[in-house]
């Protein structure tokens, strides 16, 4: 079988960890073999933090050689940029619009807001899906669901070594109940854009 | 049975199925989730502790192990200097139930003070040393341990670094742990237990007579592997096996492979097998060139023509992580017919860059501001210490001009006080720090009558670490209530006789402290006492009046707090992280932020 990487990237907090646990989860539900590498301690506190998941047969590295990414799944316009030099030629990226500002940004009064970001993304040769992931959030009324709502845009664009569905039984297998409901709303809210602004 | 299991959980794991009984440990990155992990198995059968330190783990689980309980020790490995005293020794008069010494290294390092090598420590402590390649290598080699241990009488090490301990793999693990029998308990024998000169000398005999025959031993272990044939040959071990398996994917060269997983006493046999057969070594280590130089050894001791490249030569970098990438360059001057590795193409500059930081609403901000307002053009020294405060040192707080190591702040703020008696020297230490080895410099400072303050940072946990209770919290990893340990009364008892205790959220009170406690001479303390915003539920984000903020960027550029920005010239918080500490609104000069609701 090939292998399917996927790098999470984000900030510290923004909860790429438990997004990696649900895709190895569902790899494990369908018997693939799947190794992950997180980032833990120091780096944490509002630093750069990557998850990387690899599933298939024969992997040996937990970490994603460069170039070696199918799907780089960002949680902030700036870190997927970071990341890119993991994301194999033509590989997809789906990226969180909204920028999180670091302390060295706002005392430097750099202005960054992530835009600039998005717009080197736009132009080049990879497939580009810009998610929303604000708006999802305040529709769902919950910041945490932003790891889902990245989840699902990455399963509905098949990049993914998981789908829409895998996801949801992910979810209800591994997070607490009283959380199933607000993330399946993530979910749906992610269909219905997509309806609207098909997936390339 | 298949479980999903992180390097860590599958040690913990491993541990328990080899019949551990006691486990003892102290918190630190990358070793902390495998006491944790043992933790939550929940076994009637197994005492977990988070000790005071390392050295109190270790010889909590010697007296364990002489009495014949298997017995595990973790920590990171700067925590194995903080044991070594004990392990030195404990290397001599060794051990009856099984003991393994889990130190976690962190090639990079990313987040420790050093690159130090267990394996180096193995080798200096006469000690045999595991060195897993992958999380299930770790599960099945730390059952091994236990058995080498208990055969041969002596704690062993077990060394994972930070990319096998923090990755996760699925893995093969038994149903349930076999039956094991229950520990003798202490059987006296004073010529053993009682550490003498003359038995150190036999001891130490004794040692040097083994360690060839565990080296031997080795030469036939399952995860020490030679395979292929050819002129050249890779030798790998720990992460970097695993690197060099997915770098040589799809390249079909001749060359030989010898994967070591027991680093010392080196697999000699082994070894010398290999340098039979070719011309030229390439090794594959992170940290100290271990491997390297046991083979440079055998090339003097058997007469090998061998050239042996690595980190000596320059082949391999010298410091910090190894990677897929790394060895692929390596291979590729190595080997005649490796392909070009391509190389990275470049990221756009001017990127945000992301020190960590102080969360927002981080009781320890609010500390290092108050110090700082009330030095404010006085000449003072901030000696720091290691946990999350030691992040007081990014801009705009710049509240950090020393770090060393656990409980360093207290003594270095003496020993610069001695030669510079004009400057208030503060010293800075979190409560978790200050019972792991903070206590010794106070008895240090009162009794050579130092002029010091100390300001203790008592957030009610271990933070950095991911909040592990401690003696201040009255909670143990068993699960139970102790007596909290009062620093106050600590303090006291020692003779340190200006002892405050202050809210740092209270601005004005906690400058005034400050102040008051620079008026005075002697040891003075100054307790600033708030608890970790990640173990109470946060307040309502503060509210900015935007018709009163007047854009004058105070607030950010005083305090640097991840929930302030600039928007439109005015300030603005991120609710989603502003924990309502308030700190802000105290300092705004129109008085433009408030706490919600007051």
């Amino acid at each position: 079988m090939m292998v399917n990487s996927c790098l999470l990237c984000g900030v510290g907090g923004q909860g790429t960890v438990l997004a990696s646990k649900l895709i190895a989860f569902a790899a494990m539900e369908k018997g693939k073999r799947i190794r992950t590498a997180e980032t833990i301690g120091m780096a944490q506190r509002g630093g750069c933090v990557v998850s990387h998941v690899r599933i298939g047969d024969e992997i040996f590295s937990p970490m994603i050689p460069l170039k070696g990414a199918d799907i780089l799944i960002a949680f902030e316009p700036a870190e997927a940029v970071r990341c890119l030099p993991y994301l194999k030629d033509g590989g997809t990226v789906v990226v969180n619009q909204k920028a999180v500002r670091p302390v060295t940004a706002s005392l430097a009064d750099s202005g960054y807001d992530g835009k600039e970001m998005i717009a080197h993304l736009k132009g080049l040769p990879i497939r580009l899906i810009v998610v929303d992931g604000d708006a999802i959030c305040q529709k769902c009324g919950s910041p945490r669901v932003l790891n889902v709502a990245l989840l699902a845009a990455a399963a509905k664009s098949g990049a993914l070594a998981m789908t829409a569905e895998e996801l949801k039984y992910a979810i209800q297998k591994r997070l607490p109940e009283k959380f199933h409901q607000i993330n399946f709303a993530a979910i749906e809210a992610v269909e219905i854009e997509t309806e609207r602004n098909p997936i390339v | 049975m298949k479980q999903f299991l992180m390097g860590n959980e599958a040690i913990a794991l491993g541990a328990c199925h080899a019949g551990v009984r006691l486990v003892a440990g102290y918190p630190g990155t990358p070793s902390t989730e495998i006491l944790e992990s043992v933790a939550k198995q929940k076994d009637p059968d197994i005492y977990v502790e988070w000790s005071v330190n390392e050295k109190a783990a270790l010889e909590v689980a010697a007296g364990a192990a002489y009495s014949g309980a298997r017995t595990m020790v973790t920590m990171k490995q700067v925590g194995l200097n903080v044991a070594s005293d004990p392990l030195m020794s404990l290397a001599y008069v060794g051990v009856k139930g099984g003991m393994v010494v889990v130190v976690a290294d962190d090639p990079g390092p990313i987040s420790s003070q050093t690159e130090q090598d267990t394996r180096t420590f193995a080798s200096y402590s006469k000690l045999p040393v595991f060195d897993p390649s992958s999380p299930e290598e770790a599960y099945q080699m730390i059952q091994d341990a236990f058995t080498l241990s208990e055969e041969e009488g002596t704690p062993v090490l077990f060394r994972p670094t930070t990319r096998v301990c923090h990755s996760c793999a699925d893995i093969e693990v038994l149903d349930q742990k076999p039956a094991f029998p229950a520990p003798e308990g202490f059987m006296r024998d004073t010529a053993r237990f009682v550490i003498f000169p003359k038995a150190s000398y036999q001891n130490h005999l004794r040692i040097e007579k083994r360690n060839p025959l565990i080296g031997k031993r080795f030469s036939s272990y399952r995860y020490n592997t030679l395979t292929g044939k050819g002129k050249k040959a890779l030798v790998t071990g720990g992460i970097s096996t695993a690197y060099a398996k997915e770098a040589l994917l799809g390249y079909d060269g001749e060359f030989l492979h010898l994967c070591v997983a027991t680093p010392f006493p080196f697999p000699e046999e082994l070894g010398r097998k290999l340098l039979n057969e070719v011309d030229e070594v390439l090794v594959l280590e992170e940290l100290d060139p271990v491997l390297e130089k046991a083979l440079i050894f055998l090339c003097g001791k058997y007469h090998f023509d061998v050239a042996i490249h690595g980190k000596l030569d320059g082949f391999v970098p010298a410091a910090g992580e190894n990677s897929v990438e790394i060895l692929k360059n390596a291979m590729y001057e190595f080997f005649d017919d490796f392909p070009r590795p391509s190389r990275p193409e470049a990221v756009l500059e001017d990127l945000p860059v992301r020190p960590p930081v102080l969360c927002a609403g981080c009781p320890h901000r609010a500390s290092f501001y108050a110090v700082k307002q009330a030095m404010k053009g006085r000449k003072a020294v901030f000696c720091g210490d290691i946990g999350c405060y030691t992040l007081g040192n990014a801009m705009p707080l710049d509240m950090v001009d020393t770090c060393l190591c656990m409980g360093a702040d207290v003594t270095i703020a003496q020993g610069i006080r001695r030669v510079d008696p004009d400057t208030t020297c503060f010293s800075f230490i979190g409560d978790s720090t200050f019972f792991a080895s903070g206590i010794t410099g106070v008895v240090n400072a009162v009794y050579n009558q130092s002029d010091i303050i100390l300001i203790v940072l008592d957030n009610s946990t271990t933070a950095m670490t991911g909040h592990q209770p401690h003696p201040g919290t009255g909670q143990t990893m068993m699960g139970t209530i102790s007596e909290k340990i009062s620093i106050e009364k600590i303090l006291t008892a020692i003779g340190v006789t200006s002892v405050q205790t202050v809210d740092p959220l209270n601005y004005k009170a906690a400058v005034k402290a400050v102040a008051d406690a620079a008026k005075e001479k002697g040891v003075r303390a100054i307790l600033f006492r708030s608890p970790c915003i990640a173990v109470v539920k946060p307040e309502k984000p503060v509210v900015i009046d935007r018709e009163k903020c007047v854009g004058c960027k105070k607030c950010i550029r005083d305090l640097g707090c991840p929930a302030l920005m600039m928007n439109d010239n005015k300030a603005s918080v991120e609710e989603s992280l502003c924990t309502g500490c308030g700190l802000c609104s105290q300092i705004c000069p129109t008085s433009a932020i408030s706490k919600e609701g007051k």
